[in-house]
């Protein structure tokens, strides 16, 4: 029983990591219709950017020596900046594109990113040691839990919750949605598309740099492929979710993330290294089942 | 139109597409095989081996309208059927390489042909047990089951080591494919795909991709033809993978994931992925664009002075050419049509 229930904080708290991520990705395609492939490169770039200025093959902070508050604010804003700038630059012209060269030129964007970190940085892991005090474990009757991991569900829930206050009792969150129902109406009716779409890359930029915080304490390793790994569960996870749903994205995310570390788990030893495939059977299952994902979207339901 | 019966030149005009792209493959070979460089010949051929496998992606992602990102591991089960069928030019490494083949061929070394046999079959076969379920689904749902089927192919093949030998390497495959060897195999894939494309069944496909309902209407079964195009493109880039291991003579698991994805993708949607002519303009498109950032990498004299661009310029160069292509031709360079016959109307 103990170990089933850590086995279940491990399995909720990558579920989390994988529902914000799933949840910045979400975002974006509930209003463009963009999946952004370059999403992971976000998640990197944020990592990256606690070693910002230095070069060196050893990891030495700048960033990363601020204390919490000016540390996550400096690291969101590098992300924001980043996110803004590749709508700016590139899928503003886009914006009558089928989404299948969207998501091609999402890729080719994320694909820059990594060359250019891989230019700068080498592709040699870096080894970073942020916040590792939060790796402590505490122990909670007979279970001993990772600090980290109940910060990751904490922070997760938090995050949840502020987004369902904003998307709900603000204006610009009442905008968004809007204009992930119909975005010709909300046009119509006065909603400025650009603003909220920039709205939309800051929020799922935010979440890119939270996710990358969380991710490089767990890990304490940087490499120009971090963000990929997490991009590609978060990516299957929108979609099993219901794409274009934001509910659906954050049960998606923790799906994913639950199934693996249980499969992690409880695979036996000798099949555990074909774990990747059985997730993917899974989705494909999840997706054969319910095409239209858990959470299905009626605005996305095609129409005669 | 109406005084074609007089003309000699319709059935080539019919036929341009392929024989102007064979020509044009043609006239890469000679060219490379009359220069006599070794650096030459191995780019082209690994160039007109990407035709093969682009060309095999856009016969199902060109005619059925679904981004597939799943192709990749067709090339892999291609690949490893051809290293399993022809491995090894020293037989007694066989066996230690791959414990876990059945006795037969173990102790085989088949010819080339024979792999290339194999890597259609296994790859077609795959294709055909997965697209039952696969093709049912429709757009992006596809393209993400596909994506998945990426994933537990590259997954399953770099953990069963006994007959992949895992994330290390199979070396000793025999090395047979020249420039000639893949112009012919590259010419092979255009014409399959141009007679697909022209047949009744590509042109059923291609209706219901413009229009599915319409389509059904009037008496298609896209779902079928989807499966079809879907097993003929798993053969041919399986074939694709059998000339990569062919060429190189070494198999890495690695060499089959999101990278070459990527490429191949970038590539068919940077020359049109549309059209046919668009995968093989795409193709060698990148090609000369990655050849010449690599060169400026190297570096490059320009009036006298050696420009040398810093390393890692390649990949970057080729997501920001991609991206501006994607930008102002977003149905690609051939704008997702045919090449037309070039001597008048």
């Amino acid at each position: 029983m103990i170990a089933f229930l850590q086995n279940l904080v491990d399995a909720v708290s990558l579920g989390s990591l994988y529902a914000l991520a799933a949840l910045g990705i979400g975002l974006l395609f509930g209003i463009l219709r963009l999946i952004n492939f370059a999403h992971g490169d976000f998640i990197t770039v944020g990592a990256y950017a606690l070693i910002v200025p230095s070069t060196d093959a050893v990891a030495r902070m700048f960033v990363g020596d601020f204390n919490v508050v000016a540390l996550t604010l400096t690291v969101v804003a590098v992300v924001v900046v980043l996110a803004l700038a590749s709508d700016r630059i590139l899928f503003r012209h886009l914006r009558r594109a089928n989404p299948a060269s969207l998501m091609i030129a999402s890729f080719s964007f994320g694909y820059v990113i990594q060359n250019l970190l891989l230019m700068i940085y080498g592709g040699r892991p870096k080894a970073v040691g942020l916040w590792s005090q939060l790796n402590a474990t505490i122990e909670i009757g007979a279970l001993r839990v990772p600090l980290l991991q109940l910060i990751i569900i904490g922070v997760t829930l938090l995050l949840l919750l502020g987004l369902t206050l904003f998307m709900n009792y603000t204006r610009y969150g009442i905008q968004m949605r809007a204009a992930s129902e119909d975005f010709v109406m909300a046009r119509y009716l006065g909603i400025r598309a650009d603003f909220v779409i920039g709205i939309a890359f800051a929020i799922s930029g935010s979440l890119a740099a939270l996710v990358s915080l969380l991710f490089v304490t767990q890990t304490g390793v940087l490499s120009p492929q971090l963000g990929m790994s997490v991009m590609i569960f978060a990516f299957v996870a929108t979609v099993i979710g219901g794409m274009g749903s934001l509910i659906g994205a954050v049960i998606g995310g923790f799906v994913v993330g639950i199934v693996s570390a249980m499969l992690q788990a409880y695979l036996p030893a000798d099949i555990r290294p074909f774990r990747d495939a059985f997730v993917f059977i899974i989705v494909i299952l999840i997706l054969l089942v319910r095409p239209s994902g858990i959470v299905r979207v009626k605005a996305l339901t095609e129409r005669v | 139109m109406t005084n074609t019966k007089a003309d000699p030149t319709v059935t080539v005009r019919a036929f341009w597409p392929p024989i102007g792209l064979s020509l044009l493959i043609l006239a890469i070979a000679v060219v490379t095989y009359a220069s006599g460089q070794d650096g030459l010949a191995e780019t082209i051929t690994e160039m007109l081996i990407r035709v093969v496998v682009v060309v095999g992606m856009y016969v199902f992602i060109g005619n059925s309208g679904i981004l597939s990102f799943g192709h990749i591991g067709f090339m892999a089960v291609g690949a490893y059927a051809s290293a399993w069928l022809t491995c090894c030019t020293l037989p007694m490494l066989k066996p230690l390489y791959l414990p876990g083949l059945p006795e037969y061929l173990q102790s085989t070394s088949q010819p080339f042909l024979v792999g290339v046999a194999g890597g259609a079959v296994l790859p077609a076969l795959t294709a055909l047990v997965v697209g039952i379920p696969l093709m049912r689904l429709k757009g992006i749902n596809a393209s993400i089951a596909t994506f998945a089927l990426l994933a537990i192919i590259y997954t399953v093949y770099g953990n069963w080591d006994s007959v992949t030998a895992g994330t290390s390497s199979i070396a000793n495959i025999p090395v047979v494919v020249s420039p000639w060897v893949a112009a012919i195999f590259s010419m092979a894939a255009i014409w399959i795909a141009f007679v697909y494309q022209t047949s009744k069944y590509g042109l059923m496909l291609r209706a219901s991709r413009d229009d599915e309902v319409a389509a059904t209407a009037s008496g298609v079964a896209p779902v079928r033809l989807k499966l079809g195009a879907f097993v003929l493109s798993a053969a041919m880039v399986g074939v694709g993978g059998v000339l990569h291991a062919n060429f190189l003579g070494i198999l890495t698991v690695d060499a089959f994931y999101l990278t070459v994805t990527f490429l191949t993708l970038a590539m068919l949607i940077i020359g049109g992925v549309g059209s046919l002519s668009g995968a093989v303009i795409g193709v060698l498109f990148v090609t000369l664009i990655v050849e010449v950032l690599r060169g400026f990498e190297s570096g490059v004299m320009v009036g006298g002075a050696v420009v040398q661009l810093p390393g890692g310029l390649q990949e970057v160069g080729l997501g920001v050419i991609m991206i501006l292509i994607l930008v102002l031709r977003p149905s690609g360079l051939t704008r997702s049509r045919e090449i037309s016959w070039p001597f008048g109307k």
